[in-house]
Parts: C-alpha cells; sequence; structure tokens
C-alpha cells in the first residue's frame, strides 16, 4: 500500500528483451495427466530423500512416497494417485545430464486425495493465529516445500534462522528472468494465497514487516496483490513494491539490496542480516499447506519460446515429463533444437525432452535460433569492461575469465569468483560472445575440487601418522608383556634354586625356556645403568666446560631418560617376581585364543568400539555430514559384532570347564575347528566356481581374475583337509 | 680534495640508507615457513601407497629434502611434480615410469563382502584404517578414508577387493571448460555439446 | 534424441567486438576529415596506406599462425590500429615510415604477443614510438602546415602524392614546418608569449587547424562514450591531470606553454579518447582507469616540458600500459557482500 519504501540500486544489471507477454495473455491451464510421472528424489537442494514405498504399491494423491534424510532434505509425494511402477535411475534435470534414482508412478486416473486436514484442524487448536512456528515449521517441511524460484533449498531450513532476529520478510516477486511469468500469472490468479503465505511466514520468522517486490512490467500482478491486501480487513504490515525493471533484481542478493540497501554477507545468509526471502510461488505453496494440508505436488510453469505455437503456464503435476508439456503446447522441434528449463539467462538446455517437471522448473523455453541464437565463436577478450559494468555483484568479469582459462585458481579466488551468483549478465553484454560463466562454473568445479582433495589428503595423513603412532604403541606395549613374562619366568627360576627339591617338573619347563629372556632383561638393566653412569659424567663434563653449554639440557633429559627406563626395567623385574610365586598355570590360559578372558576382551573391546561409533555418529549427525549414512551402516554392523562377542563369550564361561577337560585329552576341538573351516571352504569353493562359470557363460572379463581366484580357494582347502588328515593321524 | 670527501661520504651515507632499508624489508617481509619437509608433504597427495619406494609419504617427503628425486610418485603425477619443482626451484622432470603410471581416475578399494573370509590381512595392509571389520567376520570400506592406494589389494587371499573408479555423482560433477573459440573454427566445429568434468 | 546442450545465458546481447571496433575507426572521421581540409590530403593517405598495411600484414601472421583468417580480420582492431597509426604520424611523412610503423605494430607489438587482446602494450603507439626513435628527423619535420598558416595554399593531391611516395624534398620543404607545440617549446626562451603568439604557427585561437582538429577528435570521443563504448574515465582525468599540471607548473606563459595549447595542440583529443582508452593495454577498473588516465595526463605534460619531445602522448600511454596490470590488481572494486575491497595478487589469506 504504502510506497514510500526507499528504493536502493544495485550495481550493473543489464535490460534483455523481456518477451514477457507471449505467455501471459492466457490464465493458467491445468495440465492432462500424463502416462506416467517421475519423480527424482533428490529435486531440492541437500541429501536426496529416501523411498518409502516399493513398486507395486498402491499410492493415493498427496502421500508421502518419499522421506527426508537429514536436516537439509525434504520428503517427496505422490502427485496423483496410482501405482508406484518403478524405482530406479533415470535421467534427471541437471545440468549433468545424470540419471539418478527416481520413483515411477503410474496414475490410475482416479486421482483420489488421501486424507488432509489444515494444521489447525489437526492441532485441534481455535484460533490458527495461536500455531506456534515449531508447528508451522514442521507442517512446511512435512509438505515438502522447497524454494520455487528456482534454487530449490527446502524452505522448512530457510525458515530455521537460528539465533538470527529477523526484522523483514521479503517475498521475491521480482521475476526478472525474460520469458518467464510463472509468478507473474501465480501473482495475477492467486493473490490471496500468496498475501496468505506472508502471513503465515510473518507468524514464523516474527518479523515486523513483509516486502512484496514486484518488477514495475507486471502492473496487474502488482493491482492483484494490492486488492489481495485490501481484502484483508486486519491490520497488517505486509507492502507491495514495485521496483524498477533491471536484471538480475529478483537475483535474493539484488532484491534484497534494492528493499533495505543492505548486503548479504560473503559467504554469509539473509538471516545473517535479519532478513528472510522466500519467493511469492513458495509463499502461496506454504498456504496451502498450512490451511489445506496440501504437500508441494504441483507447481506453475510457463510453457514458451517460438518454438511452441501455443504459449501459456500450466498447472503442472510434479513428474510430468518435459515431452508431454510440450507436445500439449504445440512444439515443433527445430534446427538445432534446444530445450532450456528455467529462463535464457540462467537457466540449463535440456540434454532430452524425456525428463520430468521438478519443484524448480518455473520454465520451458523452447527457442528457434532466430530468437536466441547459439553462441558464435567467442573471440578474444578485449578487456571492453563492459562485463565489469554489467556485474551486479561488482566483480571483475574479465579477470575472472582470464584466471579461469589460464587455471590460476587461486588468483580467481583471490578475485572472489565465489561472489559470482552465475547471473550471466557479463555474457550477455560481452562483445566477444564468451561463454563467461561456464569458465566460472567450470574454476568454481575444479576449486572445490582441489579444496576437496587437500582435505582428504589433509585426512589421509592424519590417519596414517595415527596409524603409525598406534602401530609403535603397540609394539611398545608388546615389548613390555613380553619383558613381564620373562621376569616371571626369571622368578620362577629364582624360586626354583631357593628351593630346588621341591621343584616340579612343569614349573622347570617354563623356566628353563624363559631363563634367556629374563637373563636379556638383566642385562638391559645393567645397560641402562652403565648408560646412566655414562651419561652422567658427560653432563659434568659439560657443566664444566662452557663450550659445550648448550648441550647441558640434552644431556639432562637423556638422563631423565635413561632413569626412567631403569625404573620401568625395576619396575618389570619386580613385577615378574611376583607373578611368579602366583601359580604359573594361570599362564596356560594366555596361549588360548578362546579362553573365556579373552573372549571377554573381546567383547569388552567390542563395546568399546561400538561407543566410539555411536559417538561419531551422533556428532556426524549434530554436524550434518553426509557421512552420517556409511557410519549408520558401521553402527549396525558393529552391533551386530558386540552381540556374537557376547555370545561367544557366554558360551565359553559355560562350556569351559568340559571344554578344558577335553582339551587335556584329546585334540578334537581343533579337529572340529579344522572340519567347519573345511566345509566353509568348500562352500567357498562352489561360489566361487559358480561364479566363473556364469562369467564365462557371460563372457565378462573377469573370468581370469575368477579363475584365480578359484584355484586359490582350491588350494586353500586342500591345505586344510591335509592339516584335518595330519590332526587325525596324531 | 673535498670532492673527493663529499663523493665519498655521500657514498658512504647512501650505503648506509640502503643497507638499513634492505635489512628493515628483510624483517619485515620475511617469510617464517613451516619446516621444508612439511611443505614438501603438504604437497605429496598422502595416498600413502609407497608407489614412490618410501613407507608413506612422509617419509618420502624426508627423502626429497634429503635430495631424493622429485619424480618418484605416481598417485600425485605431473601437477604434484610441478609442485615440488617450483617449491624447490628444480626443473620438473617426467614422472619415474619405474614407479607406476598415474592413475587415469581416481579409485577406492571395494571389497565385494560375501567373499570376505575375515582375515584381516587387508586391514594391517591399509595405511590410513580405512578398512573396518575383525577376524572371521567381514570387511568392509570406509569409501571416505581410502586413498585408493591398492595396498590391499595384493594382500588378500581371495582377491575380494576390487579398485573401482570414484563415481561422479551431482556433488562433484562440474562444468568442463569451453573449448576456446579459435579451436572450434580452427576444427569447424560448432559446441554441439558442453560436456561436463567428473 | 540429444539437444543441444550449452551452458548459460542463452541470450546475447547487441554487442559485437568488430561492430565495436568499426564504430572506433568512424568516430576518427570528424578528426580526419578536419585533418584534410587543413593540412592536405596527406593524412588520408596515410590512413588508408598504413589501414591496408595493418590488415595484410594481419592475415600474413594469422595464416602463418594457421588462425582462421576471415574470422579474425573481421575483428577489424588490425584496421583500428592502422586508422590510429596513419592519423598520428605526420601528413608528409614518406610511405615506408608508414609501412614499417604498422608492421611492427601489427607483427610485434600485437601479434608476436598472442595477437588480438593479448598485447600489453598499445601496438598503434608502439609503431609510433619505434618510428619516432629511429628516424626523428623525418617524424618531426614533415608536418604540413594549415593553409592559414603558410598563408599559401595546402599541397595539394599530386604533390602530397609526391612527397610522400617519391620522398620530393621540394614539396616538404614548402608545406612543412614545426608543429606549434614544437615551436613554442623552443622559441619561447627567446620571445615573449605575445610575441609568440602573433606568429604564423599559432596565428591566434581557432586559426591554426589544430584546435579544430582537436576539436574534432574530442567530438568523435563523446560520440564514442554515448554510444557506451568508451567510458568517461581515463580521457576525463587524463585531460584533467594535464589541465592541472599545465596551470600549477605553466601559469608563466612566457615560460611554459599555456594550458590551451597543451589541450588543443599536438594529439591530445586523439591520444585521450582513441589512444589512451584503447581497453586491451588499460586500466579496467574504474578507479584503476581514473589513476591510469591521470598518470598519462602528468607524463604528457613532463615530457613535454621538460624531454626532449615536442609531443609525448605515444611514450605516456606506453609508460603507463606497463602500470596497467598493478593498477588493475590494487584497485579492484568491492564486492558485493564484502567490507572492504581486496588489493593485490596477494593469494595468502
Ligand atoms: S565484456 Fe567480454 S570482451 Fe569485454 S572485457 Fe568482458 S570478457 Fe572481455
Ligand atoms: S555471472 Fe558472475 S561475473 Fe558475470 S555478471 Fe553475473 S555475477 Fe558478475
Ligand atoms: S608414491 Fe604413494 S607413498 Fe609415495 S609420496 Fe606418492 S602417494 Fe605418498
Amino acid at each position: 500500500m504504502t510506497h514510500l519504501i526507499q528504493l536502493h540500486e544495485f550495481d550493473g544489471g543489464i535490460h534483455p528483451p523481456e518477451n514477457k507477454h507471449q505467455s501471459t495473455g492466457r490464465a493458467i491451464r491445468t495440465a492432462p495427466l500424463p502416462d506416467e510421472l517421475v519423480l527424482p528424489l533428490h529435486q531440492h537442494i541437500g541429501a536426496p530423500s529416501r523411498p518409502v514405498v516399493s513398486a507395486g504399491d498402491s499410492v493415493l494423491k498427496g502421500q508421502v512416497i518419499a522421506e527426508p534424510h537429514g536436516f537439509v532434505s525434504a520428503p517427496l509425494h505422490a502427485p496423483t494417485s496410482g501405482v508406484v511402477a518403478a524405482i530406479e535411475d533415470r535421467q534427471v534435470p541437471h545440468a549433468s545430464g545424470m540419471s539418478e534414482l527416481c520413483i515411477v508412478i503410474t496414475p490410475d486416473g482416479k486421482d483420489e486425495w488421501q486424507p488432509h486436514q489444515s494444521l489447525c484442524a489437526e492441532l485441534g487448536v481455535d484460533d490458527c493465529d495461536d500455531i506456534s512456528a515449531a508447528d508451522l515449521v514442521r507442517r512446511i517441511r512435512e509438505c515438502g516445500i522447497a524454494g520455487m524460484g528456482g534454487a530449490g533449498f527446502p524452505t522448512s531450513v530457510k525458515l530455521s534462522v537460528g539465533d538470527n532476529r529477523i526484522d523483514t520478510l521479503i517475498l521475491n516477486g521480482a521475476e526478472c528472468e525474460p520469458y518467464i511469468t510463472a509468478d507473474d500469472m501465480l501473482m495475477r490468479e492467486r493473490a490471496r494465497d500468496i498475501v496468505r503465505g506472508a502471513q503465515i511466514l510473518l507468524q514464523i520468522t516474527a518479523a515486523e514487516r513483509c516486502l512484496i517486490g514486484v518488477e514495475d512490467n507486471k502492473p496487474e500482478a502488482i493491482a492483484a496483490l494490492e486488492d489481495a491486501l485490501l481484502a484483508l480487513h486486519e491490520e497488517h504490515h505486509i507492502d507491495v513494491v514495485t521496483i524498477p525493471t533491471k536484471y538480475p533484481s529478483g537475483g535474493e542478493k539484488q532484491l534484497i539490496q534494492i528493499l533495505t540497501g543492505r548486503e548479504v554477507p560473503s559467504g554469509g545468509i539473509p538471516a545473517h542480516i535479519g532478513i528472510v526471502c522466500q519467493n511469492v510461488g513458495t509463499a502461496a505453496a506454504i498456504a496451502d499447506a498450512v490451511d489445506i494440508g496440501r504437500p508441494l505436488i504441483s507447481r506453475i510453469t510457463t510453457v514458451t519460446g517460438d518454438a511452441v505455437s501455443d504459449k501459456g503456464n500450466w498447472d503442472v503435476l510434479l513428474g510430468t515429463p518435459v515431452s508431454h508439456l510440450l507436445a500439449v503446447s504445440g512444439y515443433q522441434p527445430q534446427k538445432r533444437e534446444r530445450v532450456i528449463m528455467g529462463g535464457p539467462m540462467m537457466g540449463f538446455a535440456l540434454p532430452t525432452t524425456a525428463l520430468p517437471v521438478v519443484k524448480t522448473t518455473n520454465c520451458l523455453l523452447a527457442p528457434t535460433e532466430k530468437e536466441l541464437p547459439t553462441n558464435k565463436p567467442s573471440m578474444a577478450c578485449i578487456r571492453c569492461g563492459l562485463c565489469a559494468q554489467a556485474c551486479p555483484a561488482e566483480l571483475l568479469p574479465q579477470q575472472l575469465y582470464w584466471f579461469s582459462k589460464a587455471e590460476e585458481f587461486d588468483k580467481a579466488e583471490q578475485h572472489n569468483i565465489f561472489d559470482c551468483i552465475e547471473c550471466g549478465a557479463c555474457s550477455y553484454v560481452c562483445p566477444s560472445e564468451i561463454p563467461l560463466v561456464q569458465y566460472y562454473r567450470f574454476a568454481k568445479g575444479a576449486i572445490r575440487e582441489e579444496q576437496a582433495a587437500q582435505e582428504k589428503a589433509e585426512q589421509a595423513r592424519e590417519r596414517f601418522e595415527a596409524r603409525i603412532a598406534r602401530q609403535e604403541r603397540e609394539q611398545a606395549e608388546k615389548e613390555a608383556k613380553r619383558k613381564a613374562r620373562a621376569a616371571a619366568a626369571e622368578a620362577a627360576q629364582k624360586a626354583k634354586k631357593a628351593a630346588p627339591a621341591a621343584a616340579t617338573d612343569a614349573p622347570a619347563k617354563t623356566a628353563a625356556t624363559s631363563s634367556p629372556e629374563l637373563e636379556k632383561l638383566q642385562k638391559q638393566l645393567d645397560g641402562a645403568q652403565a648408560a646412566l653412569t655414562k651419561t652422567k659424567e658427560k653432563l659434568e663434563a659439560a657443566k664444566a666446560d662452557p663450550a659445550m653449554a648448550e648441550k647441558v639440557p640434552v644431556f639432562e633429559a637423556a638422563l631423565t631418560k635413561t632413569q626412567d627406563k631403569i625404573k620401568t626395567l625395576a619396575k618389570d623385574i619386580a613385577a615378574a617376581k611376583k607373578a611368579a610365586k602366583a601359580a604359573p598355570a594361570a599362564a596356560d590360559d594366555k596361549g588360548d585364543p578362546n579362553s573365556p578372558e579373552r573372549l571377554k576382551k573381546k567383547w569388552e573391546m567390542a563395546q568399546g568400539r561400538l561407543d566410539t561409533a555411536i559417538k561419531r555418529l551422533e556428532q556426524a549427525e549434530a554436524e550434518g555430514s553426509d557421512k552420517v549414512e556409511a557410519l549408520r551402516d558401521g553402527l549396525e554392523k558393529q552391533k551386530v559384532r558386540v552381540e556374537e562377542a557376547r555370545q561367544a563369550w557366554e558360551a565359553a564361561t559355560i562350556g569351559q570347564p568340559a571344554a578344558n577337560a577335553a582339551a587335556q585329552g584329546t585334540p578334537e576341538p581343533a579337529n572340529d575347528d579344522l572340519k567347519r573351516k573345511i566345509l566353509a571352504q568348500k562352500d567357498r569353493v562352489d561360489k566361487a566356481r559358480e561364479r566363473l562359470s556364469m562369467a564365462q557363460a557371460e563372457g565378462l572379463d573377469t573370468v581370469e581374475a575368477l579363475t584365480t581366484a578359484l584355484s586359490k580357494q582350491q588350494d586353500k582347502l586342500k591345505q586344510l583337509e591335509q592339516q584335518a588328515d595330519a590332526a587325525g593321524e596324531v | 680534495m673535498s670532492s673527493i670527501l663529499i663523493a665519498v661520504i655521500v657514498l658512504a651515507a647512501l650505503a648506509l640508507l640502503f643497507g638499513a632499508l634492505l635489512g628493515f624489508a628483510a624483517v619485515r617481509f620475511k617469510v617464517d615457513g613451516n619446516p621444508i619437509v612439511d611443505q614438501i608433504n603438504d604437497l605429496l597427495p598422502q595416498t600413502q601407497c609407497g608407489q614412490c619406494g618410501y613407507p608413506g609419504c612422509k617419509p618420502y617427503a624426508e627423502a626429497i629434502a634429503d635430495g631424493d628425486k622429485i619424480n618418484k610418485c605416481p598417485p600425485g603425477g605431473e601437477s604434484t611434480i610441478d609442485a615440488l619443482a617450483d617449491l624447490l626451484g628444480v626443473e620438473p622432470e617426467p614422472l619415474d615410469a619405474e614407479h607406476g603410471a598415474e592413475k587415469a581416475v581416481p579409485t577406492v578399494a571395494y571389497i565385494r563382502e560375501d567373499e570376505c573370509i575375515g582375515c584381516t590381512k587387508c586391514i594391517q595392509a591399509c595405511p590410513v584404517d580405512a578398512i573396518l571389520g575383525a577376524a572371521k567376520q567381514m570387511h568392509t570400506v570406509i569409501t571416505d578414508e581410502c586413498t585408493g592406494c591398492d595396498l590391499c589389494v595384493e594382500p588378500c587371499p581371495v582377491d575380494c577387493i576390487d579398485m573401482i573408479p570414484v563415481a561422479t555423482d551431482r556433488s562433484n560433477w562440474y562444468w568442463e571448460a569451453p573449448t576456446a573459440g579459435v579451436e572450434l573454427i580452427a576444427t569447424d566445429r560448432r559446441p554441439a555439446t558442453a560436456g561436463g568434468h567428473a | 534424441m540429444a539437444l543441444l546442450t550449452l551452458s548459460s545465458p542463452h541470450a546475447h546481447g547487441p554487442n559485437a567486438t568488430s561492430r565495436i571496433m568499426l564504430t572506433v575507426a568512424l568516430a576518427t572521421l570528424p578528426g580526419l576529415a578536419v585533418m584534410t581540409w587543413f593540412f592536405g590530403p596527406g593524412t588520408l593517405i596515410n590512413v588508408i596506406l598504413a589501414g591496408l598495411t595493418a590488415v595484410v600484414c594481419e592475415a600474413l601472421v594469422l595464416k602463418a599462425r594457421k588462425y582462421p583468417v576471415g574470422f579474425f580480420l573481421k575483428d577489424n582492431t588490425a584496421l583500428v590500429t592502422g586508422v590510429l597509426l596513419g592519423l598520428a604520424l605526420p601528413p608528409l611523412a614518406p610511405w615506408w615510415i608508414t609501412v614499417i610503423a604498422t608492421a611492427f605494430a601489427i607483427i610485434f607489438a600485437k601479434q608476436i604477443y598472442g595477437g588480438m587482446g593479448n598485447n600489453p602494450f598499445n601496438p598503434a603507439m608502439i609503431g609510433y614510438a619505434l618510428v619516432l626513435v629511429s628516424f626523428p628527423v623525418q617524424m618531426t619535420t614533415n608536418w604540413a602546415v594549415s593553409f592559414q598558416m603558410s598563408g599559401s595554399e595546402v599541397a595539394g593531391l599530386t604533390d602530397t602524392l609526391r612527397a610522400i611516395f617519391a620522398g620530393s624534398a621540394d614539396v616538404a620543404d614548402v608545406y612543412t614546418g614545426a608543429t606549434p607545440l614544437d615551436d613554442y617549446k623552443h622559441l619561447i626562451s627567446k620571445e615573449t608569449s605575445d610575441e609568440l603568439l602573433t606568429r604564423a604557427t599559432f596565428n591566434g585561437w581557432l586559426n591554426g587547424g589544430w584546435e579544430w582538429m582537436n576539436l574534432a577528435f574530442l567530438a568523435g570521443g563523446v560520440f564514442l562514450m554515448l554510444k557506451r563504448i568508451i567510458t568517461w574515465h581515463i580521457p576525463v582525468s587524463m585531460l584533467a591531470a594535464l589541465t592541472l599540471c599545465s596551470l600549477v607548473f605553466g601559469w608563466d606563459h612566457d615560460l611554459y606553454t599555456p594550458t590551451w595549447l597543451h589541450l588543443f595542440s599536438g594529439a591530445t583529443m586523439l591520444g585521450a579518447f582513441f589512444i589512451a582508452t584503447d581497453p586491451v593495454s588499460a586500466s579496467t577498473t574504474p578507479k584503476g582507469k581514473l589513476i591510469y588516465g591521470a598518470g598519462i595526463g602528468i607524463l604528457l605534460f613532463v615530457i613535454r616540458t621538460w624531454g626532449a619531445y615536442p609531443d609525448a602522448v605515444a611514450f605516456a600511454v606506453l609508460l603507463m600500459n606497463f602500470a596497467a596490470p598493478f593498477i588493475d590488481a590494487y584497485t579492484q572494486p568491492r564486492t558485493y557482500g564484502h567490507s572492504k575491497a581486496r588489493r593485490g595478487l596477494k593469494t595468502g589469506k
């Protein structure tokens, strides 16, 4: 209403031919139902969602077919009732032309809704204004709403602003890209929903005001919005602001600058400066989600360009194939055929028309060569600076181009390449027709890849160093244990010497075998003591001689080290002596890997690992890291392992006495074990054989590898059998 | 006489002045770098594969600092050699074929889990502890940690470890650089399709 | 069926390098016309000769580099280099000077560096400087005098052709003379300003042809600005710096060249609007352009006043070409969302 808002201007910008009138002639039409709907699981920024239906399931319109996975993610709903035909990889609308997992639904034509209701009804509150922000955000998330302006950022995530206080809510109705009129038509026809969405958003963000920015080339939309505001009959803080037409005023950062004069800090988000910005289409979808419980299952898409005869806007179910939409619009394939998803400035050309409409598809543009000529071969940059004059981010595109082309990525970064919003204004004005944006995309990708590689290398280095440290530690521990054993043996020998008459055969044996080790220990002690004296002498000398003064600390350090060593050795010997006094029989257990103690330790260790795994998982979840999945899998496996370890221990404790007895009597357990091994191995051989014959049948190139594997497995089997034979003979 | 004196004094003063300036610059703009070994190590790819003949990247970095050749690291390939040459101020040399060839695509290890016999040999071989598993349990590779060094492939008694190329997906795909206009015309091609970059 | 997949943007504006270059060439026409009117057809012949030489040389080099000749010739950059050089050389300079200067400009100053867009120095000015240094006599004595100055006829077509191609000394003697800048500089020590200005070379304001020529180039420059092919930064800062310097140092007209003579004599306007603004070798950031232009203005004044050459656009421009990359690195604009602009090329944190 009031237009007393001080507008600001952003630098640069261009005025490409608008070409909007072609598609605003007719009201929004509902696109006919296609034979098949293809719903990619990754239609938003963030992690792909996870299917919760399987092929063959019947689904109702609005039913959840995929759940969000992680915080930055969004669910997916069936756009109509029908049967899930498949869940498979299909080519998705993405610049890469890659295939990703999609849910394919065959509509049954009944278009039967699943029950849905407004949030008020669901919560059972009387006054809908009382609903808490958290409930509203939850509903928005459940309804799968993601930014409909083009980027597709999950709206619920954008509304979770943390500690940032929001003072201004901005609704983006600028729609500055040429050709696209989806938002324009939406504002004309569904202004009330947009206003309702604004109210909900104000309720969530607690912002003081809401500004709806619309370019001045959409007078009908502005009028419709103002009518809707008049119809509100209550006090509100929503203003429609007319802004001058200039591309890219609809860029989030640019619109914020125009309306508030504030700049989103580099690398930051609007919430950092107290602003939340949403597309008008998103606002309308929010109104639907909250007031009727309608999830995001359709959107308005402009179909335009001279290659279609019937230009206009369609209300399209998500997943509708582009070819279907083009067909109903009277598409005539052209020479040098192109179909662009999005606008001519920022949209991407589709590799084929067999791709579905997704949450972010605001426009399908099928131009003729005459209308939008494909770029001529580019000439050299003449450094005319037109690009720098056009750049809304105040970058130096000519320099960025130079650095990207020469792959001088560090300089490109230094020239703020990551602040480029890829608006294409620079390419548009470049007289040499250089595909500047593609250069920046390449450079950004390469820089990101480099960073990822560096991070990975850093991680690998740390892990490698940790491993080396661990190995050293283990080595040291082993050494210590060995020493302890030796000491014990020596003590036993001493005991034997002290009472030679009482000596039994068994301890004598152990003592005899381990006495050299004990001697070694003793020798080490002697050596250490000698070293100590020597170091002490050196230290004295160094202290006396000023020339050696700087070495004093070194010697001192060495001295303490040696002293420590002596102490540990002495302790070892003492411990060994003590141990020797205890019954040496207990030591026998150590040899048996299946002794209850060992098993218990194993179980405990497994439990410990499980704990760490849980901790790591929690951490990863908190950080929203994409490793969560892997970690979770690992955790499951670890749990199984813990359980197994525990069972093994239990079994061992119960069966121990008997087993012990048996162990003394016969070699059977070993035999049993062998038998089991042989069976397993036979299994494996069979498996390998099967695989080999399969590979041979299919003529795969793995045949050779499999043959080797098979012969290896067979060798192993033979070995085991021989062992078993040998054992049997004993 | 006096003119000679003046000349000498002026020259001396100038010498002092510039000496002071240089000294100041040396202190003010001193680059206090970390030791050369760490700098070298930072350039190595940290695959820890040992193809260079040393038990890991750090030891090789130490060896380079001691004067070993800079062209023994196949995973790093040409770019690493160039970076090392840059750092050390020497001429880059082609990769020493004796140590292996540069991989065309980065790979990660993948254990065919149903064939794994749980022998733990691969765990012992892995330089970065990227393999999970206990004795007689199926093992698995943490792909994020795997450096693609191949070291676990050889020890596996049942050959159940494959090195598979790192898949390109949406997260690591990016546009490739456009073909320069000149080349396009020279070959009389127009940009039919702009490809992506793995 | 595979469709075309090109990177966005898919739309392109009307700008085209070849058109920009052609417009630049056309914008020199008023200046060329005035020069022809006042000084005879010498300049016209020079421009044609230089333009032809430039295009031929460019074609030959492209051929040798195995580049598509037609495609690159169409960008018109060689033509512009030739035209500017033709305008800058003395009207009655012998033909071989023009050819040498142009060939050198195209082959060495432009193509050796990688062709269009890659030359760090303004090719036309490199060619000009080469012949100025190598053939000082021919370069300084072959300025035609306008008919107002000589009081007689301007050199006719045949005489001009004879002077340029046959090197007929008699023609040259009759029709050539020193330029106003040159005269003022050398004679001011002997005469007062008032005395000097009554000489035929000056002949009062708007009477010598030089002022008209400079005004014509100014008009062409304003046209380019209106067409948004050049921005105001470089010409304005260059002329402002020149004016300021001459006001500060040259206020005593009995010692130094007066401001109006600086501005409207010699190659000042041609330099300000057509040569200093050559985008390839100039600074490209807005602030950088101001510094770059001011640098040219100051150097121009310094060399004109204290240097050995009466005019110095070529040297001033070339010297600033050296500095352009450095200026650019230190005058990066503040990018959206950054609290301050980055400086220099250091890549550290
Ligand atoms: S608009 Fe094109 S030619 Fe001009 S400076 Fe920018 S990149 Fe170079
Ligand atoms: S694409 Fe990037 S560099 Fe080009 S104008 Fe837009 S923001 Fe500036
Ligand atoms: S060859 Fe392997 S171990 Fe050696 S430096 Fe390279 S990556 Fe590291």
